[in-house]
């Protein structure tokens, strides 16, 4: 059984997912974050692909690309840091970026390369299911690499359902129509929407993101959801003064833990 | 005759907003919603009676159409052809964006929505939808590169006479590219009150069709007045600068399927095409995605987006509209890297010889009449698509150096 439906397979399995940008704070710190990041209680991990344009992105996102790309990140090198990725962390980790660098570095050429790091999957927002569904799901399928794609509140139910039938290890649910990093916290919206997802029948496990910075919103999200995904939050409080990027503070806080 | 269906059509888009191998709509999921109610509706909304004859009326009286074809006598004596200006200039507000923002406001209005939004580079977008929502009472916001906040004060100061919000766009190289994220984060967060102009061929699918018909009154008049002052509707060449490249597709619109018709385009060199301060996304760029469009674009071996350079704030743009990639790959146009300079060499002519003062843009597309071999007989086009008001800080420090 692959890695992401393992750690799905309970509806219950209140995973949570952190999302980091890679090449920042500094240029060779993804496999530190990586190791960090299991150690405190992630199950899942998003590794960031830079991009000089992120317009689907908030301020803080925007920023670690762009000091990211600065430092020197590219796709080549993210791979080259990415080989020893299952010598270091046995949990689910997953590729996202934008459309662009990908069709650069060359669709094939980046499914074989993440495979043979042992990427479970990947998350394209700007790849129209679509054109996925016309022009790459058997390199997907080939290469055994998950694609996961996102629903938002605007997205119709008939929708949600073709998204699901795409989607492989989870379905990525957007809290509220916004740019990464907004709003912390949710409302009777936010709650009416979550409702709506949980009694929807779903093929894939469900994970929120979006809005989700400390534990009530994590827990919030828990109720309805297999997992919450973590980012603008996360990235804020990276500091590279330290040597663990003051990684366990932020989980044992976010976990609610007292230690 | 054959009808004229969207497939036998090429140089048009097809259903899915694709030109050839160009264009689409690659956008996340949190504007697929927005796109697509665009989508569902604009070719109806804008075919409609209703809607045509708000739009055709306020072109009449408000914006001042028909624009003069003007037969330039001193340019064409220099040149050795007939040269007839299309005088987009005398337009309200300077430039022919008006075109576009007179009908998608309407186009908002049915759609109910009660917020505008908009991008701007040179600030002539931005003052057009500044201006629309003033005369119809809509909310608008215009974000602008702070860069070029700076060098087109006059507009940044018309936009808030007119009741708009500039809110500068503070990241990348702060130009036009910074200005139209900063307009789609926007969008993304005001998905249902808000309505996107985009100020040009650009974008996701349906706005490169969208604008192109909205500018397509450009080339109906130019036909309709060559017709009666030639007795040809063609002219042997229509030239046009191309940024986004909006008023070029209005120019080309309706002479698309007339291979008798020389089209050509004048993008940006800025510096030069192998200076590293350009914006001829055509020659230096590669197929690649921006703004949600697959286009040829100003990128690095690492797909990262290039910054553009240009003198002229409303050309610095990395990519450009599908349909004049798709024109360039099929050879149906042919497109000229004009520079700065020459671009103001090309203002100072037009200036001194027909009492006419353009914008640094429309200058690129006069500066091709002397790198053509023309005939004494030829007919040429050339869209003046802007005033060059806005640009007298950039002449005068020219005159100073004279």
């Amino acid at each position: 059984m692959k890695r992401l439906d393992q750690l799905l397979m309970n509806k219950n399995s209140r995973v949570v997912n952190i999302y980091f940008t890679a090449g920042y704070p500094s240029l060779d710190s993804t496999m530190s974050i990586i190791s960090l990041l299991e150690k405190h209680g992630a199950g899942l991990i998003e590794v960031g692909m830079p991009f000089s344009d992120p317009l689907a992105d908030g301020p803080v996102i925007q920023e670690s690309s762009r000091i990211a790309l600065e430092n020197g990140m590219n796709t080549d090198l993210l791979f080259e840091q990415l080989k020893s990725l299952r010598t270091v962390s046995q949990i689910p980790v997953v590729l996202m970026g934008y459309l662009n660098p990908v069709l650069q570095y060359g669709m094939e050429k980046f499914l074989s390369m993440a495979s043979s790091c042992g990427i479970d999957g990947l998350i394209l927002p700007d790849l129209p299911p679509e054109v996925y569904e016309s022009q790459y799901i058997s390199l997907f399928e080939k290469h055994e690499i998950y694609p996961i794609f996102l629903i938002t509140p605007q997205t119709k139910q008939e929708r949600i359902h073709y998204l699901d039938s795409l989607s492989k290890g989870f379905l990525y649910a957007v809290s509220s129509s916004s740019t990464t990093g907004g709003k912390s916290g949710f409302n009777k919206d936010h709650l009416a929407y979550f409702e709506r997802l949980a009694s929807t029948d779903l093929k894939n496990p469900l994970m929120i993101g979006f809005g989700i910075s400390n534990n009530e919103s994590l827990e919030t999200v828990f109720r309805y959801a297999s997992g919450a995904i973590v980012g603008s939050a996360f990235i804020k409080n990276l500091n590279e003064k330290t040597e663990d990027f003051g990684i366990p503070a932020f989980m044992n806080h976010l976990l609610n833990k007292t230690k | 005759m054959q009808s004229e269906t969207l497939n036998k059509r090429p140089f048009h888009s097809d259903a899915s907003g694709f030109y050839g191998d160009f264009g689409g709509a690659f956008i996340p999921e949190m504007l697929y919603a927005n796109v697509e109610e665009l989508r569902n509706n604009y070719l109806e909304i804008i075919g409609s009676a209703d809607f045509q004859k708000d739009y055709q009326k306020l072109l009449r009286n408000y914006v001042g159409r028909p624009t003069p074809l003007y037969e330039a006598g001193n340019l064409s004596k220099r040149y050795g052809a007939r040269i007839f200006l299309k005088r987009e200039d005398l337009n309200h507000t300077g430039a022919h964006k008006i075109n576009n923002t007179v009908g998608q406001v309407l186009l908002a209005r049915k759609l109910g929505k009660k917020r505008i939004i908009a991008e701007t580079g040179a600030g002539q977008h931005g003052v057009a939808t500044a201006t629309v929502c003033a005369l119809m009472q809509m909310e608008c916001i215009v974000y602008m590169g702070s860069v070029d906040m700076e060098r087109q004060a006059p507009n940044v100061a018309r936009m808030r006479m007119l009741g708009a919000k500039v809110v500068p766009a503070l990241s990348g190289s702060r130009t036009l590219k910074d200005a139209t994220n900063e307009a789609i984060r926007d969008w993304i967060n005001n998905p249902e009150s808000t309505h996107y102009i985009i100020g040009s061929v650009v974008g996701p699918h349906p706005y490169p069709d969208l604008v192109a018909r909205l500018q397509a009154v450009i080339s109906e008049e130019i036909k309709a007045q060559l017709l009666s002052e030639t007795g040809n509707p063609n002219p042997d060449y229509v030239i046009a600068c191309v940024g986004g490249g909006s008023n070029a597709a209005g120019a080309f619109y309706h002479f698309l399927d007339a291979p008798e018709v020389k089209l050509i385009g004048a993008e940006a060199a800025g510096e030069g095409i192998s200076s590293g301060k350009t914006a001829a996304s055509l020659v230096v760029g590669k197929k690649g995605i921006i703004h949600g469009c697959l286009t040829s674009l100003m990128q690095t071996e690492d797909g990262q987006i290039v910054e553009p350079h240009s003198i002229s704030a409303g050309l610095d743009y990395p990519g450009i509209g599908p349909l004049h990639a798709h024109l360039h790959q099929t050879h149906r146009a042919l497109y000229y890297s004009i520079t700065d300079n020459e671009a103001i060499k090309a203002a100072f002519e037009l200036s001194e010889t027909e009492g006419i003062i353009p914008a640094l843009e429309t200058a690129h597309a006069l500066a091709v009449l002397e790198k053509l071999q023309l005939k004494t007989t030829d007919k040429v086009v050339v869209n003046l698509s802007g005033r060059g008001d806005k640009d007298l800080s950039t002449y005068m420090k020219i005159l100073e150096s004279r």
